[in-house]
This record gives structure tokens, sequence and C-alpha cells, in this order.
């Protein structure tokens, strides 16, 4: 199946996993481009995305395999067309056919702004290199079982906390993505629980580049 | 760092509602724009995404140099809140400019119980709310849709109202503002202007006397204006703008798909159905007209659902020649078409098969009453039979899920019309066992009975809305007589209706229960998660409203009626024939088998009623 590297920002990124797709299967129906269906009681056009996204949080490396019904066009024609049938925010940015394995995509690099409108407290940085430094940190993870508490450090292969501006701090991270995945975001709510005189005020999220196991871009 | 609104977007439910930015919306550079509009739907993006009209008159706007029209929504509770909480006053989704900013602000209003969300949004807005309030030219307020045939309980916060189809009328509103605005008119001025376009209602320009009893004693015009203002009407719809380039939604809507209006009006005369009057005469679309739209919209907008839309499709004429042409196009092209409206007695078992080969979807009737002597009270023209050979056809054909829609409390309405409901529901299920080609998965019947509520322009316009203690006992003498386990019997409780029923044939003295209503903290009163009846009952206290006056009471027919002065087509005079016919139980034909002659026609001028 063919894949696609595409970019979510701006007004876009409010746009929740399952609308993306739906979305998705519009723009290649506008675009011209008749996905195959599945088979099944109610066949579903064929968009599969790697790693869901949660709402919020922009990205320059989701990846989506998709399925053409018929001959299909070269890779450029169909960035181009869906490109122009796509909304604001939603870019594809690479069309090939050399996909590898899901199963491989590991590592996700990302980054968390947080924002101190105050500016960014003395000592951030050593206090929050110094919590990611533990053997140990906890925070509460959602699941359909209910709550529980869950080690991230395991999940963290690196961090680095840099000044971005003068009341912006970016915490860069490698993070595993699948099994087991950490929501970058817990890295917030570890500040939240460990250090809440440095409680942002506010905190966003991106995913910068996915990575296999051997830490080798992934596509 | 991350301004207000895009720290807010995280905290609330579904953003993406907030944002703007769908396929298909319209953006304009400032520098061409001379009039901004605010179109505001008084309820949330997902159902007013599903309004057919307000994307019609989107275009229209949309289509007129200098003009930008953009989409205002109603927010969630949560989104309320954080705009409360932040001062952030309500925006409008194209640009994301306040609405305070805009020229013009529109409204569409399809529902009375949106009318506390158009108070809301005013004052999340930050506009004044009454009419008087608001001084200049700027944020002037207009407001169109069903509910502007009976306006009064609007008029201290409406400036003007649009009545009936506005795909010409709007267009001429808009072009006079455009000239007010350029010359600098006072809103009185525009006012006055205004009122001269056919169609035109400007609530101020008229006193509103009462008698001791509290009805009405005298509707006085005043500055000139006409004594009855009669509704706008489209007579060619193939040559009317209609939107093929639609918003697609990037998040879930009510209706999710294409919508197609295959004519408009309705033959069927139905005694209790508003639309059903005030929507007529009948103007067909042609089946060519139709294709090619239907066609185009799905191509620009890369929907895989369509769904052809009227009071009545079955109606339609063209409906054979459409969907033969359609049903092969949707097939080829993975679209779902849906014929909703379809009536038992001349759904076809033909069409009903065809449209399985694309989907299956449910098997839908409104027989609205029990028996057959309240069906003819209520014109209703579907028989016991029709409504069990359908069943048959439907039940041979693999369906196993039936959905029957009724209502209680209609006029005349005995405890053996209540039973009737039952009977026909075992009838169905008997049906069902005569015919089903698979019992194994079982026959779901879903019953749902609605509390009547008497609307305007109707034959029942000065009916007794039944109280609500005899509603609610009747629907318990009804799930008393539903043994089976197939029955899902649903009826929800009658506060919404009894409101709902207030405002339909309410007049001005109803403004300040509105406003005291909505200062309680009423909004969303459609949705379940919202209302709160205890909030309206204060604000009835509070302004020493009876809504007994609106409900219960009955209109007489001498009665000087708060909708007097909106005209939609059909006479009076044959409204309370209509109704004499209801009480002797007597039918009347559909408009095919004979013109009736409620006058509706007389809106016409270059083609005849499509009846």
């Amino acid at each position: 199946m063919p894949r696609l590297l595409f970019e979510k920002k701006g007004n876009a990124v409010w746009i929740s996993h399952l609308d993306l797709m739906r979305l998705f299967q519009r723009a290649f129906k506008r675009a011209g481009l008749p996905l195959t269906h599945t088979q099944g009681f109610n066949p579903r056009p064929s968009v599969s995305i790697a790693l869901p996204l949660s709402v919020g949080v922009e990205s320059r490396c989701e990846l989506l395999d998709f399925d053409l019904y018929g001959e299909k066009p070269s890779n450029e024609e169909i960035l181009t067309r869906l490109n122009a049938a796509l909304v604001e925010g939603v870019k594809v940015l690479a069309v090939y056919d050399e996909a590898a394995k899901i199963k491989h995509l590991a590592l996700l690099e990302c980054v968390v702004a947080l924002e101190y409108d105050g500016g960014i407290p003395e000592g951030a940085v050593e206090q929050i290199e110094a919590l990611f430094n533990r053997a140990e940190v906890t925070v509460e993870k959602k699941s359909k079982n209910g709550v529980k508490e869950e080690n991230i450090i395991p999940m963290l292969r690196r961090l680095a906390v840099i000044p971005a501006d003068g009341s912006t701090l970016e915490l860069r991270a490698l993070v595993c993505c699948q099994n087991p995945t950490l929501n970058p975001m817990q890295l917030n709510a570890a500040i939240f629980k460990y250090l809440p005189n440095l409680a942002p005020d506010f905190a966003r999220c991106r995913r910068v580049e996915v990575f296999d196991t051997n830490e080798t871009i992934f596509r | 760092m991350t301004e207000l609104k895009q720290r807010i977007l995280p905290t609330v439910q579904k953003p993406a509602r907030y944002t703007g930015g769908e396929w298909g919306e319209i953006k304009k550079d400032l520098k061409d724009v001379r009039l901004r509009v605010a179109f505001c739907f008084p309820d949330t993006y997902e159902i007013g995404m599903s309004n057919v009209g307000m994307r019609i008159l989107y275009g229209v706007m949309n289509k007129m140099d200098g003009v930008w029209c953009e989409r205002v929504f109603a927010p969630w509770g949560d989104m309320e809140e954080a705009m409360r909480e932040n001062g952030l006053p309500l925006w409008a989704l194209e640009s994301q400019d306040p609405v305070k900013d805009f020229d013009m602000i529109a409204f569409t209003i399809g529902y009375e119980m949106a009318y506390s969300n158009i108070l809301n949004m005013l004052d999340l807005a930050g506009v004044p709310l009454h009419s008087r309030d608001r001084h200049d030219l700027k944020n002037i307020v207009f407001a169109g849709g069903v509910c502007a045939f009976n306006p009064e309980p609007l008029a201290d916060f409406i400036d003007f109202f649009s009545l009936g189809e506005g795909e010409e009328s709007t267009v001429e509103i808009v072009s006079l503002y455009d000239r007010a605005k350029a010359e600098g008119w006072t809103k009185e001025t525009f006012l006055q202007e205004v009122s001269k376009i056919p169609g035109v209602y400007v609530p101020s320009f008229y006193r509103h006397e009462y008698n001791e009893d509290g009805t009405l004693a005298a509707i006085v015009p005043l500055n000139g204006a006409p004594e009855t203002v009669t509704k706008r009407i489209i007579e060619n719809l193939d040559t009317a703008f209609f939107p093929t380039e639609m918003i697609v939604p990037s998040t879930e809507i009510v209706h999710d798909r294409a919508n197609l209006e295959v004519f408009r009006g309705c033959i069927r005369g139905c005694r209790f159905c508003q639309a059903g009057f005030s929507c007529r005469p009948v103007r067909k679309k042609s089946p060519e007209v139709l294709y090619q739209q239907a066609v185009e919209i799905m191509e620009k907008s890369g929907n895989n659902e369509i769904t052809l839309s009227s009071l009545s499709t079955s109606d339609y004429r063209g409906l054979k020649k459409l969907t033969d042409e359609l049903i092969p196009y949707c097939a080829d092209n993975k679209i779902n078409l849906s014929v909703p409206s379809l009536r038992a007695d001349n759904f076809s078992r033909e069409l009903m098969e065809k449209l399985q080969t694309v989907r299956k979807s449910g098997l839908t009737f409104a027989p609205e009453a029990g028996t057959q002597r309240l069906r003819d009270v209520i014109n209703k023209n579907l028989t016991e039979d029709e409504i069990l050979n359908t069943c048959a056809n439907a039940f041979s054909g693999g369906w196993n899920n039936v959905k029957l829609y009724f209502m209680l409390g209609l006029p005349t309405e005995t405890d053996e019309d209540v039973l009737g409901i039952a009977d026909l529901v075992y009838k169905v299920i008997k049906t069902w066992k005569e015919h089903a080609v698979n019992k194994k998965r079982g026959l779901r019947v879903h019953v749902a009975t609605a509390y009547f509520v008497p609307k305007p322009h109707t034959p029942f316009q000065w009916e007794k809305q039944i109280t609500p203690q005899e509603y609610l006992r009747r629907c318990r003498l009804l799930k008393e007589h539903f043994y089976s386990k197939s029955i899902e019997y649903d009826y929800h409780g009658p506060d919404l209706s009894r409101l709902e029923a207030v405002f339909a044939r309410g007049d001005r003295r109803l403004g300040p229960v509105i406003e005291a209503a909505v200062r309680n903290g009423a909004k969303l009163d459609g949705w379940d998660e919202y209302f709160n009846y205890a909030k309206w009952y204060d604000a009835f206290r509070e302004c020493g409203v009876d809504e007994d006056f609106y409900t219960v009471r009955g209109y007489g027919e001498e009665e000087i009626l708060p909708w007097d002065t909106i005209d939609v087509g059909v006479t009076k005079k044959f409204l309370k024939l209509e109704r004499k016919r209801a009480y002797e139980e007597k039918v009347t034909p559909d408009c095919r088998h004979g013109c009736a002659g409620c006058g509706a026609s007389g809106l016409l001028k270059e083609v005849a009623c499509d009846a």
C-alpha cells in the first residue's frame, strides 16, 4: 500500500483523529482519487493513519496508508491533487510506495512548549532536567480499565530542556510511541505533579519526527 | 506566546466547531468588503451546519459583490463558560472577528426552543438585546425561518423579519443596507425603507392592544405600514440559486451529507402540520437540474452520502426519473443515497429494493394517530392497510426494524384512539411474523409519541393543547398496553412541548419572559443536557404570564391572533373550513386529486401551482 507523509498545523490541529480520517476520505474523493473499500457489511474507504494524534497537537511527521482503485497516478500527481483538495493546515509532504512496516515504528521526537506568562522561573531548566533524570517519575494514566500510576522514565529515551524565548521553555524529547506509548503531554503532567512551582500557564505539544528502534527516520 | 482563544480550545469539547477553516468556507479580503453579515444559527455547530436554508443563504450573500457573510453558532456550555470567564466576545468562524464588529446580524430560526439561544448569543456578542437599545444602523438584527411566521415573541429583540424563502429577498435587503451604509442613513430611515421590500415585517411598526381578558383587541399599523405582510416565495426552483459548492465540516455534524431539495410545498394537507400549509404552493424542480446539481455537489464536496429532501418526497413527480439516474451514479461512486419522507402508500417495493443495493436504511412511518377515525380528523391520508402492506413488503425484503411515530393530544382524541396505537403496533408485529424472511434477528418496533403542539397557520391553530397531566396519563395508558419485547416505547416529558406551544402561538408579552429565562440561565433548550423548565417556570412567574393562556385555553375563531399580520398565502377562511371538516371527521383529498382552494396559488405570478 502506498503511504503519504503529511503535516497538521494551524487550526487543523483541532480536528480529531476520526474526523481527520473522514476528512482524508473526502479529500481523496474531491481529488478524483477513488479509494478501495474494505470488505464487509459496512465497507469503508481504506485509509489508515499510523499514530493517532491528540487534538491540539501539531505535527510534521504524520503517516497515512491508502489504497487506490484502478490505475494509480504518479506519486507527484497524487500529492498535487490531494493538496489542492485539502483544508488549510493539512498538507501532504510526500507520497511514496516503499513503505516501512508500521510495527517497526518505535520512537517519536517531540517538543513540549511550556509557556510562563511571567517569564521562565529561576532555576527551571536545572530542576526539570533533574526531574527527568530520576529513575522513577509516575503520573496518572487513564485507560479503559480506569486510572493507574505509570512510571514514564523507561519510555523516555532523551530529554533536553531549552529556553526558546524569555517566556517559553521547550522540552525536546525522544519518547516511545508504540508498545508502550508515552503521550508527550505526560511530561507536562509530571511537572505539575513533582514541580508545582514550575507548572506553566499553558503547554502545547508538537511532533517533529518518527524513528524505528535504531533511531533511523521511519518512513 | 499562545493567544487566549488557542489556550481555551484544548479545554473544551469538540474544539473544531469553533475554528472554521473547513473545505468550502468562503473567505474574502476585507479591502474588497463593504458590508459584513454575521449569519447566526441559534444552536450548536452540529445542528446549524445541517441546515440547508442557512447553506443556501450563505451562498446567496457571499455571491454579492462587496458582501461577506460569515457563520456564527451557539457555543456549547463549556465554551460559553470559558468565554464569559475570559471576556471573549462571540466570534464569526471565517474571520474569527467579534460579531459586534459586523454591520448586519442575521438569524435563521426554525424552532421555538432556540429563542433563548438568540438572546444568549446577542449577549455573548456584547450586542444590546433590545431593538430599542440598538440605535445605529450598525448591528441591525434581522431574522427569518419558519418561526418568523409568528414573530411576535421576538418582537422586542429583532429589528425586522424576512418572511418566507430568502433567495431573492435577502439580496434586496442586503443591497438596501449597502446603500444605506454608503449614504449614512439612520436606523429609522433604513427600517422605513426596508419595510417596503415585499416580505419584510418590522414589528416596531405595529402596536398591539389587549382586552381585559388578555386577548388581542387590535393590531394597529404605524408609520403607514401595511395591514399584512405576505411571505416571499421562489417561483422557479430550476433557476434559483443553489449552492453546489458546499462547506464540508471537518468535524462530524448531525446530517453529515449533501442535501438536495427536490421540490417545495406539500400536497397533503395534514391538519396539524405547519410546514404543510405555510410552505405552499407546490413548486417543482426538474429531475435534470437535480441530477446535474447532485453530481456537481458530490464531486466538489467529496461526500459519501446524499439525501433527497422535501416534505413528502414520494409526491415528487420526477422521483422515478431522478432515482433511475442517481442510483447507478451513486452505486458507481460508492455514495449512499437516502430518500427520507417516503409515504407508506406509494413507497414502492421497487424503489425500496433499488435503494437497498446501495445500503439498507431504516423504515419509518408517521401514522400520527392510532385509529382511522382520528387519522381522518387530522387528514393524515394513510390507512392501516397501506401501513401493513408496506410493512409486509419491507419485512419480506429483509427489513426487521420499524419506527412508528404518533402524537398524543390531537383534537377529539379519546382513550380509544390512544389504544388504537397499541392495536396498530400489534398488527405490525403480526405482519412481521407472517412475512419476515429471517426471524432469527427478531423484530424491533420503535414507537414514539409526541405531545401535540397546535401551530399557527394550520387548521388546528385555534385548538387547545391538552394539559401536561392528561398527556402523561395517555402515555401511561398506552405503555400499559405494550407487552411485547419487540416494542421499544419512547415518550418525552411534557415540558418542552408545552413551552413550544406557548411560543408557537405567543404574543409580544412573552418577550420579557424569554429575557428573564435567559437571565436565569436558560439556553440550549433543545438539548436534554441543558433544558430546565424550572428556569422558564420562574420567568413566567416573574413576568406574571400564565402559560395556560397560550396552551390549554384554546383560541377563539373570532379572536385577533398575534400572527394575523403575517400572510403565508393560505387563507384564514380555508383554515376554518378545514377545521370544521376535521370535526366532521371528513378528509380533504390531496391537492393532486382536486384543488381545495387554500389560496396559496395566489402567490404565484409566473407559474401555476404544481400540486
